[in-house]
């Protein structure tokens, strides 16, 4: 079996909307840039589209096929005009039961975020629509990203939902690198690597016992995951 | 910039350096934790988290090259100010504290910072950062001194912390299964933005180690030790367990993620040992600034916060 020591990392440059045998070519560890068009969202943006069934500002599918779990820092330099400052992902797995809908409903293939999702979702998602989940490295390097970012095409929903919230709709040229986490086949690199590093937390329980009071809900042993 | 006039420190001159301190938090890496991301980088030997590493290294070379914040998650802005005894602010405490709200809303549009401060049920976002208890500024105090210091803080992520009841019982034991608790929930996946800045505090009440446990990882530097040595050597094994854990930068297989464990302690009730953990992530955003009453300002990258004065244990 591969480990982790073992990915060779390769390294891609594909433009969106990212076609299918493109993505179909991504391995777990690969390393991805982007150009082309993206889009942000995060529960602002899920709750007015999945739950208030606000349709969205933009036909989606054919703008691209890439979302980012983001929100930018970003300067207004004239009105309507935006420099992005930086920009970082935020956690992905809170997003689990809005996501399949925006891949269903709106042709997302691609999905740039942060400590990959569920290996349900994957399953019944990510690897049955051909669509991958691409990790932001290392979380916090935002100034970095920004270099990628050539402009801010729109913003959509900034009054509702404030700069953090709004959905952005990106330029990017060169925009990474990211490492594939979920492939089009269902592979993740966190699952490969949990199972490395699993296996050394364990060992390091053995002789600490459990405290005398325990806590509701909270979850056993080091090998779980709080997601 | 405006200067101080007699012995008063004047609030426009606070409201600049406020200014100045988010400014430089945002986009400037203290040397401590670059120089400790830097030495794992050199030392790590699996290509992912080395890969890692040096994404990480160049990300802080591209903030200071851009004048960029370093992160997009710019935090909870949040300040730490230690007040001389004999220092007197133009308007009180105050005008100090409005001089900060003021600076804080100014430096969200101009650096810029992200505008993450909403109201927690309603989700209102003033796109300034500013709004009920925010920012938040704690406050310690310099027998003798006439001069304030205020730190900058940008506190990131959702993820991280954790607070546990334990008892004398559980002993050390306890708090080193607590300690890798927090570390298989948080570093796993990188939820912690690991490498990570370890705060722990100990005793107290809830409250206090729960501060005390963020005050250490955020407002100590790396390399650095409790002056009681029995609490110096618990840090030490800890930093030395966070190796073994071999969870490096994002979760993957590494020589570990811990920069530094802090710890901090307070006086408790006699039947129990509240523990709280605090992970501070490698975009470390902090600046601090002493203002004289001359008007002087002093830039500078380690708070000295915790002081004899603070960590007293005496009746005086």
């Amino acid at each position: 079996m591969t480990t982790t020591s073992d990915l060779p990392m390769d390294e891609h440059r594909l433009t969106t909307p990212i076609s299918r045998e493109a993505l179909d070519k991504l391995k777990p560890g690969d390393i991805v840039r982007l150009d082309g068009t993206i889009f942000t969202g995060r529960i602002g943006v899920y709750k007015k589209l999945f739950e208030e069934k606000v349709p969205p500002p933009v036909d989606i599918s054919s703008l691209t096929n890439t979302t980012f779990h983001c929100s930018p820092a970003v300067r207004e330099t004239a009105p309507g005009e935006w420099e992005v400052s930086a920009v970082t992902a935020t956690a992905s797995f809170r997003f689990e039961k809005h996501l399949p809908a925006l891949m269903e409903e709106h042709g997302v293939r691609c999905v740039i975020g942060k400590a990959g999702m569920s290996s349900k979702i994957y399953e019944n998602h990510f690897k049955r629509l051909g669509a991958v989940f691409l990790n932001t490295v290392g979380y916090g390097i935002g100034a970095q990203y920004s270099r990628g970012i050539e402009g801010v095409e729109a913003v959509h929903w900034l009054e509702e939902l404030g700069i953090a919230q709004a959905m952005w709709v990106f330029r990017v040229k060169n925009f990474g690198p990211f490492l594939v986490e979920c492939t089009t086949r269902g592979e993740s690199l966190y699952e490969m690597s949990n199972a490395e590093t699993n296996e050394t937390l364990k060992g390091l329980y053995a002789n600490l016992p459990p405290p005398a009071l325990k806590r509701m809900g909270e979850i056993c042993g080091p090998e779980e995951e709080v997601f | 910039m405006p200067t101080t006039t007699g012995a008063e420190i004047g609030a426009d001159l606070i409201r600049e350096v406020a200014f100045e301190l988010n400014r430089r938090a945002a986009i400037h890496i203290p040397g401590d934790v670059r120089d400790s991301i830097s030495g794992m980088a050199e030392r790590e030997t699996e290509k992912l988290s080395k890969f890692v590493l040096l994404e990480i290294i160049n990300n802080y070379k591209v903030a200071d090259e851009d004048q960029r914040p370093m992160c997009a998650d710019t935090g909870l802005p949040r300040f730490y100010a230690k007040i001389g005894n004999e220092a007197r602010i133009e308007g009180g405490f105050v005008a100090f504290e409005r001089s900060i709200r003021e600076a804080t809303a100014r430096a969200t549009v101009e650096i810029p910072l992200r505008p993450n401060r909403v109201h927690p049920l309603t989700r209102n976002d003033y796109n300034n950062n500013v709004g009920i208890h925010a920012p938040s500024v704690d406050y310690t105090w310099e027998p003798g001194a006439d001069w304030i210091e205020m730190t900058a803080f940008h506190k990131g992520g959702l993820f991280g912390g954790d607070y546990r009841m334990l008892f004398p019982g559980d002993g050390i034991d306890g708090i080193r299964r607590f300690y890798l608790d927090v570390i298989s929930e948080f570093f796993k996946r990188g939820l912690s933005c690991q490498p990570a800045i370890v705060g722990i505090g100990i005793g107290g009440t809830k409250d206090t180690c729960v501060k005390l446990a963020k005050e250490a990882a955020c407002l100590r530097v790396v390399g650095d030790h409790n002056p009681d040595p029995a609490v110096a050597e618990l840090e030490a094994e800890l930093v030395e367990l966070g190796k073994k854990t071999s969870l490096g930068a994002m979760g993957f297989k590494g020589e570990g993620a811990v920069m530094d464990v802090h710890i901090e302690v307070a006086y408790t009730h006699t039947g129990g040992m509240p523990v709280s953990i605090h992970h501070q992530c490698f975009a470390l955003r902090r600046c601090t600034a002493r203002i004289h009453p001359g008007g002087e300002v002093e830039y500078r990258e380690d708070p000295q916060w915790f002081t004899d004065y603070y960590r007293r244990d005496t009746v005086s």
